[in-house]
């Protein structure tokens, strides 16, 4: 990017790894796309072979993998918000069943009766044509939503939005059981529109193949978006916040305004990771966003890495399937031995346990997570090396911040 | 010579404290200023008040000829101002739905919920027409930090607040956020336009390294440069934003002879070859009185003396304000 | 509207104030909305509010004390709030008392035991929690500590749920043993109140009345207070700054055990996701009083008592977490220092 870092990379005889390393700095988004068609193919090979066909067969791991797609999405918009603006939100679930919703509302016949309209006449067969247009919709519903409660507490310090975050995602889902005349509360709304493509038509029930391209490929774009946003100035500026605020503030940025972009970027985020998950369950329900998926999301981003994006998105990945396929392997697995003690242990229960652990334990001893970004790295351990220095610029913020 | 900044009776109180006491204070364009006072004398708390940081319990800042930093008036009315639209739109739907109008209110709901998006969203970005309305409303907020940088005024620190964690050339680029016009929009589609911008303002970041004296450590991070260095990074930084007025909050402070006297150098230079106006407050009496066209002495809170580093320097008062009275 | 405005429009009023003299209007507006309440939802649902507003004022308490001091919302402490349900529960099962227990000696000795018993060790437990997951990070950037505060929350609480059988309860209700007889009334006019209810709000009031005195007459307490306005300046004046936040945890936490034990006898059932709900609302009771400010806590967790019990009384009570979030909201967005709090920058 700069003339003194290409200087650096024609340096004398620099090695292979540098040379990657250099070209996929300046060819960011081409190094993503082709990283993300390798992963997109290579994974659905692996699950072929053994030791992945001792969990379970080739297309029940391909849907897996979609699965944990949605959760990488929702783990990379998590991250703009947590890993590069510093701001804890903790009632990302929220969003993610908003972006549901908003496609449960508009590609299924509940819905439509809602809305008063009717998309299934409009568009005949090929009614889950609508799916790629919701992709944005559905962000774009999210991200107004995330604005609506970003703008009255990001005036605020980070703690406060922290706490209405949490409400906001214990709300949400009470909104959508109890105002059941149009949500048809708990049982929620069933029959969505699965997507459809030329040439694919409507994505089948059985083959979760179609599903796992789409996601692989907005992983890709969600990803490419993502760096080059947290390049631009913007990025910059959000990374300023989370050093400090107040310097950021007296060097022109609008603190409220570059936050609430953060908050409403990871919500769109979300958004579109609900419209993916809801055409793929082709149901909706209160109970899928119980606040179990915020704290897991969180837990993907802390351990991933804050503000790595393909640390998160591997954190997010491996938990995943951790969770949902190794977990329930050993859950049955113990439950067929049939010894007393071992078949009561529930480790579907024992992950959110492990979460916990998992949570505190590398806050204290690594808090930049497992495949840290640089940067961040020595935020945190700033305050462990240095202590004392951060508690005084903390309280000069409190004392000059004087209003 | 117009005034860049007009400070009328700026008053502050915390609790029954008056920090800052009916201060009335000017800075010529093109002129450096200092700001001189013991320790307590509410320097700090003024300069904070210029800065937007602070809203001062009465008076006013002119900024370049506009009103910038006042007491607020009637703010609670702007929440007013954001609901207001969306409630009529509604009442509408409501009567029309009342008249026999099918879905009316389904309609008018929809465009209400629309546009009270869009005033929050504007309450957000306060652009600036957005922000006369106000005014003629009679409702008025004082101007934040951002703003201030905006209308054209650079800071530093007393204490270095540089990004620690991130490389000089960055936190120079920080600093010229404010002149710099790539949207989201820009950025996701990484569009010619903010290619362009990025280029232009790491060369110009460079030169601006090159201009306070630190040529080739752009890639070095803020915290590993040596005291002086960093001292010079934050002025650049404050440079970065193109301001009309740069506000220097002790910057020779924890520097060595030498390095006051290049700071001195590039303080003169700042004035010689960027047309900058400065206003300086500063504890070392040899830079002050070496540069400066006029000083302003603050004592508890008020203003006990101005005028040129001479008249200051025999004004009995201040000997007595720095000196205590003399022993009769 | 930028950061330090909003580290300011924060209430980060920090002393522990209590309330400054009221006015004669304050409270003449106070009486009038009392006896609005009463005369609209009638003296048992008023009672009952009091009695609810008792309990969150208890672990809204703890909110306010820990943040005063070292300004971390402990997201733990609704959870700490649920384990001490659950720790007053095994007191009074494992000592075999599992029905009302009418002979007001043993009774009295009963809940005297079972009140330090749950106090001594969830305060311990609160301890341990700030030694392990908060003191570490003291110096670390804000997130840190916020992030280990949610861990917590959920360890708490499928630990619970996962203490599983011995106990007899496991993820769904567990029934608390209702030692307080429900069937003790006292009759004022036409009103029958349960002995119960008066019961607890007399506990509370006294058990706060006692932590206001505490605070303002102790040595600790002026520790606690001088470490709450500025930990620097207390440690140079020779302040332990480790044992003072510890103790604030072991009264916070302690309080929230007392929230605990009322809470079992009053509803006579405990569940391992009690502490989520109620430490959102004793949250908001708290910013509602104005955070840091002890009086302001109690306050706010009667205002928060009777918005809930106002909204069961109105037919929503389904709706009433999603009522007290909308609270929290408007508070924060218009009175962000709360009904007590000191705007800041008075405090010089």
């Amino acid at each position: 990017m700069s003339v003194i870092q290409d200087v650096k990379t024609s340096a004398p005889a620099p090695g292979i790894r540098d040379r990657v390393r250099g070209f996929a700095g300046r060819h960011r988004s081409t190094t993503i796309i082709v990283m993300m068609a390798l992963i997109g193919i290579v994974l659905p090979i692996l699950a072929a072979f053994p030791p992945f066909t001792l969990f379970q067969t080739q297309i029940g791991w391909i849907d897996g993998f979609t699965n944990a797609g949605v959760f990488v999405l929702l783990a990379i918009g998590l991250n703009i918000v947590v890993g590069v603006a510093g701001l804890l939100d903790l009632g990302y679930a929220a969003f993610f069943a908003i972006g549901s919703y908003t496609y449960a509302y508009v590609a299924s016949p509940f819905g439509n009766s809602i809305l008063g309209i009717d998309v299934a006449a409009t568009f005949g067969d090929a009614v889950g044509v609508v799916f790629w247009p919701m992709l944005i919709v559905g962000a774009f519903v999210a991200a107004v939503f995330g604005i609506l409660l970003g703008a009255p507490t990001l005036r605020l310090r980070g703690d406060y939005l922290a706490i209405v975050t949490l409400g906001f995602g214990e709300i949400v889902p009470i909104v959508f059981r109890e105002a059941s005349t149009v949500t048809n509360g708990i049982n929620g709304i069933g029959g969505v529109y699965r997507p459809w493509l030329p040439g694919v038509g409507t994505f089948s029930g059985v083959d979760p193949m179609p599903y796992y391209v789409t996601t692989v490929a907005l992983v890709a774009i969600v990803l490419v978006f993502a760096y080059r946003l947290v390049e631009s100035r913007i990025g910059r500026a959000w990374e300023a916040i989370r050093e400090d605020e107040l310097a950021a503030a007296a060097n022109g940025i609008n603190t409220v305004s570059t936050k609430l972009l953060a908050f409403a970027l990871g919500a769109s985020t979300a958004g579109i990771a609900g419209v993916l998950n809801t055409a793929k369950l082709t149901v909706v329900s209160p109970d899928q966003f119980t606040f179990t998926i915020s704290f897991t999301v969180l837990a993907m981003v802390v351990l991933g890495g804050m503000g790595n994006f393909w640390g998160v998105a591997i954190g997010a990945f491996v938990i995943y399937t951790i969770n949902n396929v190794i977990l329930h392997s050993l859950n049955e697995f113990f439950h067929g031995l049939g010894v007393p003690v071992l078949q009561d242990i529930d480790f579907i229960q024992l992950q959110f346990l492990l979460y916990g652990i998992a949570l505190v334990g590398m806050m204290l001893v690594r808090p930049e997570g497992l495949f840290p970004n640089s940067r961040r790295k020595r935020e945190l351990h700033q305050a462990i090396d240095e202590p004392g220095e951060d508690e005084n610029t903390l309280s000069e913020v409190t004392e000059e911040g004087g209003r | 010579m117009t005034d860049l900044l007009v400070a009328d009776k700026v008053t502050r109180r915390f609790g029954g404290l008056v920090a800052v006491n009916e201060v009335d204070f000017t800075i010529p364009e093109g002129s450096i200023v200092s700001l001189i006072g013991p320790n307590g004398a509410g320097k700090t708390t003024f300069f904070n008040v210029l800065l937007g940081i602070i809203d001062p319990s009465s008076g006013s800042v002119e900024f370049g000829g506009r009103r910038m930093i006042a007491r607020p008036r009637r703010i609670a009315l702007e929440s007013v101002v954001w609901v207001l639209p969306s409630a009529i739109v509604l009442l509408l739907g409501f009567l029309l739905e009342q008249a026999g109008v099918v879905g009316g209110f389904f309609v008018t709901a929809v465009i209400a919920i629309a546009l009270l998006i869009t005033t929050l969203l504007l309450a957000i970005i306060r652009p600036v027409w957005y922000q006369v309305g106000l005014t003629k409303l009679g409702i008025f907020r004082s101007a934040r930090p951002n703003d201030m940088v905006a209308a054209g005024l650079g800071r530093t620190f007393q204490n270095i607040r540089l990004f620690k964690n991130m490389t000089a050339l960055e936190n120079v680029l920080i600093g010229m956020h404010s002149r710099m016009d790539a949207n989201p929009a820009d950025a996701f589609f990484s569009s010619p336009k903010a290619r362009r911008e990025e280029t232009a303002s790491d060369r110009r970041a460079q030169e601006l390294l090159a201009f306070v004296g630190l040529r080739g450590v752009g890639n070095e991070l803020a915290k590993n440069l040596p005291y002086g260095d960093q001292r010079r990074l934050e002025i650049a930084r404050a440079l970065a934003s193109n301001p009309k007025l740069l506000l220097l909050d002790e910057p020779a402070a924890g520097m060595n002879p030498k390095e006051t006297d290049d700071l001195m150098r590039l303080i003169s230079r700042l004035r010689r070859d960027l047309k900058l106006t400065v206003l300086l407050i500063e504890h070392d009496m040899k830079l002050v009185m070496g540069i400066s066209d006029r000083v302003t002495v603050l004592e508890a809170g008020r203003k006990i003396s101005e005028g040129s580093p001479e008249e200051v320097r025999r004004d009995p008062r201040v000997i007595e304000a720095y000196l205590g009275k003399p022993v009769e | 509207m930028t950061a330090p405005a909003a580290s300011a429009d924060a209430p980060s009023a920090r002393s522990f104030s209590s309330a400054g003299l009221v006015s004669v209007a304050q409270l003449a507006i106070v009486a009038v909305l009392l006896a609005g309440a009463l005369l609209w939802m009638g003296p048992q649902q008023f009672v009952n509010a009091l009695t609810l507003g008792a309990i969150y004022a208890l672990i809204a308490i703890g909110y306010t004390l820990v943040y005063g001091i070292i300004e971390l919302i402990n997201f733990a402490h609704g959870d700490v709030f649920m384990v001490g349900t659950f720790l007053s529960l095994i007191f009074l099962t494992t000592l075999g008392f599992n029905g009302a227990i009418t002979e007001p000696g043993l009774l009295a000795l009963v809940l005297a035991g079972d009140f330090i018993f749950t106090m001594i060790a969830l305060g311990l437990i609160g301890v341990l929690i700030e030694r392990v997951a908060y003191r570490p990070l003291r110096n670390a950037p804000r997130l840190a500590p916020l992030i280990t505060a949610i861990g917590v929350s959920f360890i708490l609480q499928n630990a619970v749920q996962g203490v599983p059988p011995y106990f007899g309860f496991g993820p769904f209700n567990a029934n608390s043993p209702q030692v307080f007889p429900t069937d003790w009334f006292v009759t004022l006019g036409n009103a029958s109140i349960p002995v119960l209810s008066l019961f607890i709000i007399v506990t509370a009031v006294v058990m706060m009345i006692a932590l206001q005195l505490f605070i303002g007459r102790t040595r600790i307490g002026r520790a606690m207070r001088s470490t709450a306005l500025d930990r620097d300046a207390a440690a140079l004046m020779g302040v332990n700054i480790n044992r003072t936040i510890a103790i604030t945890f072991l009264l916070g936490s302690a309080l929230a055990g007392a929230a605990g034990v009322t809470f079992g006898l009053q509803y006579g059932v405990t569940n391992s996701g009690l502490g989520f709900n109620a430490g959102l609302k004793a949250f908001t009771a708290a910013v509602l009083g104005g955070i840091g400010n002890t009086v302001g806590a109690a306050l706010g967790g009667f205002i928060i008592g009777f918005i809930e019990v106002g909204a069961a009384v109105a037919g929503l009570n389904r709706w009433s977490a999603a009522i007290v979030f909308g609270v929290l909201v408007i508070v924060l967005v218009f009175r962000p220092s709360g009904i007590l709090g000191q705007q800041t920058g008075e405090r010089a």
